[in-house]
């Protein structure tokens, strides 16, 4: 395993940033932030098309490219930086990655192919009013019949679940959880979109009567499924909290080098000066964090996995709120405004806190899964 | 995470693990974990342990041969600190000489030097202490007094120094001196080799926090050494300082972190012999100490990855001794608390356990080897690109 990233990672790294410099500026975020779609359909077929960013980490036989987590790992890190809206995260850190996690051969080679194409955007339904986590909180109800499975029941804080082509819904089944999938348009299915505090990252409320839908894999099996699946979009979104995180710090130290107060550039003010030597300490904490965290994946040791996942959305979570206020605090004045970008990265931090359980809940997981 | 760098290096491990089998028996290993860059605790037992791995040749693992060491590389050096971490053996004695004046004398030295000093410090016959900072400057390293001036084929120092650690036991210093007298800060310094066991120098012992007679005041008055004793150029002392200040920022701090893991595995395991696990805020907090110990450790990896594919290392070599020394002071009060109105008791002489020590000696990790406050400045400038202090 390897502990540095290679010439060809660095590279995938610099074509990402500038794809999104040039396609996730701050006017795009805005834009979009505004848009009820959240994202540009033509920039979504081209992030597939010119670097098949969809299909990364999707293996070759399904369509994808084939690459590992390390490498999906530095464009969530580029996608954090650029605050990239719209379904990334939840069509490749969820819904892909549940895919490939289920046992369901037949499901990966009808559903993979169009994801990775980017002619499919998915996500995952999981949370509910109780707004849990975990297996508990799963109180939607799936039955088979003679005619195939049904749902019924609502789902909420749904990623992108207003536009999704295709939702994996976990449900309650007589034998235990279980994964199914919805097609958009299947009867009996209402999408509300909710407004979001952080509008970078769209939400939707689900409510399914009678909904049919495939049940993926073996019923009653999903939810060590979707523990994995979460494990390992914890550790992505990780990796995309430390590029926000950069991000805001280069705008904390763009701003400290140019503004003056008291005949000097508050940069040099240890005030400040130390204040952005924090953040950077907690940017590249946050990056070993993420890192351990994309290193586990590649090696697949599973206990070492949940360990790591668990660590790097504790520590990740906390570092991104903490730099992205700290950002607005050496902007002083302006960082407090609704037209300077430094609330986007504050509010796109807040929300990424809880989009896959809160800080505490993932330091409970951490004592659990340590044996604390 | 067990670091895999291919069969030789696999072969080299067994080696060192079946070796520390053996020898880190008895006495020594009453001493486990004992010791640490500014803990003289159990000196003695400690100066015999360093023999008992010169003898196996575990001195220098990455210094060529022709002075003694085993001519490996970085890799196995690296090997050699986490192997070495793994079995808890006592800190070094001789960590002066070998991780701050070995590798400086490597890089600047002159042959002759080398011949002269290297191979007494694999045979831990010399012991070295670092004598850069005065009673007038700490922090600010360029104002030293020092004065070096050369008399015939000698320098003659005068002078004084603080701070020195494990001063008493200093056979021999190097000294940032100021050689040319009308100079100001950084230039005109010069590092000298200066033997401590003369007439010319005094070194007292100062107590520290902890009740150790650890670091030293040394006075110089009229020492002598010789003109073939400068470390690089003369006039250019602080060029080489700086580069002994990377080093001990860089290297010398992964055998401590490695340390502190293990200390971090001692908290768990009294906080769950309390049943402090069953309070959820200490849970928490605990949860944090093992996170932040967890994240030196992949910070480093990160270092050790980038090192050893020849690349140089990013900023987080540069960020990890703030973080760590002000999480492990953090991991510090937690264990006090854990251990409660026991850990306020001390032993006779007021001894104290390997808890207590490790607390109060954390203090340090913020002031030495440039203070925190002094890291934050330096990411500030030279990372960040953030303008300097104004200076008068
Ligand atoms: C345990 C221990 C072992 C040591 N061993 C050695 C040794 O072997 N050899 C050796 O030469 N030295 C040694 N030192 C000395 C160490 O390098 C100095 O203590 C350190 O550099 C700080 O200098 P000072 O103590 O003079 O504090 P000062 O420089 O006086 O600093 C006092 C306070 O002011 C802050 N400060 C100073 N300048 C600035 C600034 N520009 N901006 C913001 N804050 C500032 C400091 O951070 C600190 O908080 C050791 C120190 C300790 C504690």
């Amino acid at each position: 395993m390897d502990l540095t990233f290679s010439e060809e990672q660095d590279e995938l790294r610099k074509v990402v940033r500038s794809f999104l410099g040039k396609y996730s500026g701050e006017p795009d975020v805005r834009r979009l932030a505004d848009d009820p779609r959240g994202y540009d359909l033509v920039v979504w077929r081209r992030m597939a098309a010119e670097l098949g960013l969809q299909g990364l980490a999707v293996p070759e036989e399904y369509g994808g490219s084939g690459f590992g987590y390390v490498e999906l790992g530095i464009v969530f890190e580029e996608a954090g930086r650029a605050l990239l809206g719209g379904p990334y995260f939840a069509t490749v850190a969820l819904a892909a990655e549940a895919l490939l996690r289920c046992d369901d051969e037949r499901a990966r080679a009808d559903l993979l192919p169009g994801i990775a194409a980017g002619s499919t955007v998915a996500t995952l339904a999981l949370t509910e009013d109780g707004g849990r986590w975990d297996e508990r909180g799963i109180g939607l109800t799936a039955t088979g019949g003679p005619d195939g499975w049904r749902l019924t029941g609502a789902k909420t804080y749904v990623p992108d679940g207003h536009l999704a082509d295709l939702l994996l819904v976990a449900a309650r089944t007589p034998s235990g959880i279980s994964l199914l999938a919805v097609d958009a348009g299947a009867p009996g299915m209402v999408r509300t979109p909710l407004a979001t505090l952080d509008q970078t990252r769209k939400q939707a409320r689900v409510e399914f009567t009678d909904t049919p839908a495939r049940l993926l894999g073996t019923e009653g099996t999903a939810w060590p499924v979707l523990e994995r699946t979460l494990a390992t979009a914890s550790v992505l979104l990780a990796a995309e909290q430390a590029g926000g995180a950069a991000a805001a710090l280069d705008a904390a130290v763009g701003y400290a080098r140019i503004r003056v107060q008291y005949g000097r550039a508050i940069g040099s003010f240890q005030g400040i000066k130390h204040k952005c030597a924090d953040m950077l300490v907690e940017i590249e904490s946050a990056r070993s964090a993420a890192y351990g965290g994309l290193w586990a994946l590649e090696a697949g040791d599973e206990t070492e996995i949940a360990v790591a996942a668990a660590l790097a959305q504790t520590f990740c979570s906390e570092a991104f709120t903490k730099v992205a206020g700290d950002n607005i605090q050496v902007h002083g004045g302006i960082g407090f405004t609704w037209e300077h970008p430094a609330h986007l990265y504050f509010k796109r931090a807040k929300s990424s806190e809880v989009l896959l359980g809160t800080p505490s809940y993932h330091r409970e997981l951490l004592a659990t899964r340590l044996g604390i | 995470m067990e670091l895999d760098f291919g069969p030789a290096v696999r072969d080299f491990r067994q080696e060192l693990r079946d070796w520390l089998a053996d020898h880190l028996v008895g006495e020594f290993a009453e001493h486990r974990g004992v010791g640490g860059p500014t803990d003289g605790a159990a000196w003695e037992v400690r100066l015999a342990w360093d023999r008992e791995l010169s003898a196996g040749n575990w001195l220098g693992v990455g210094w060529p041969r022709e002075y003694g060491g085993r001519g490996l590389g970085l890799v196995e050096e690296i090997v050699f600190e986490y192997e070495y971490a793994r079995a808890n053996a006592p800190y070094r004695a001789t960590v002066n000489a070998l991780d701050l004046l070995g590798p400086m004398l490597l890089k600047a030295g002159t042959e002759t030097q080398r011949k002269r000093f290297l191979p007494p410090i694999l045979g831990v016959e010399e012991l070295w202490g670092q004598g850069f900072s005065e009673p007038g400057a700490g922090s600010d390293l360029a104002s030293v007094r020092t004065r070096a001036a050369l008399d015939g084929d000698q320098w003659v120092v005068d002078g004084q120094k603080v701070w020195t650690s494990f001063g008493l036991h200093a056979d021999w210093l190097y000294v940032l001196t100021r050689t040319d007298p009308d100079s100001r800060r950084h230039k005109g310094l010069t590092m000298l080799l200066v033997p401590a066991r003369q007439p010319g120098v005094e070194i007292r012992p100062i107590r520290n926090l902890a009740g150790q007679d650890e670091f030293a005041e040394v006075f110089l008055s009229g020492a002598r050494t010789g003109a073939d004793m400068v470390v690089g150029e003369v006039g250019e002392g602080w060029r080489t300082a700086m580069a002994t200040l990377g080093i001990e920022r860089g290297t010398t701090l992964l055998p401590q972190q490695l340390g502190f893991e293990r200390e971090a595995e001692a908290l768990i395991e009294l906080a769950r012999r309390r049943g402090a696990l069953d309070d959820p805020m200490l849970r928490g907090r605990i949860v944090d100490a093992w996170i932040s110990v967890r994240i030196m450790r992949t910070t480093n990896l990160r270092t050790i990855g980038e090192l050893t594919a020849g690349r140089t290392p990013g900023a987080q070599a540069t960020t990890a001794k703030l973080y760590a020394s002000t999480r492990h002071q953090r991991l510090g009060h937690l264990a006090m608390e854990l251990a409660g109105p026991a850990g306020q008791i001390v032993g006779e002489d007021y001894g104290l356990d390997t808890r207590q020590r490790s607390f109060l000696l954390s203090l340090a990790e913020t002031i030495y080897g440039g203070s925190s406050e002094i890291q934050r400045n330096i990411i500030g400038e030279q990372l960040l690109g953030l303008p300097k202090e104004p200076r008068p």
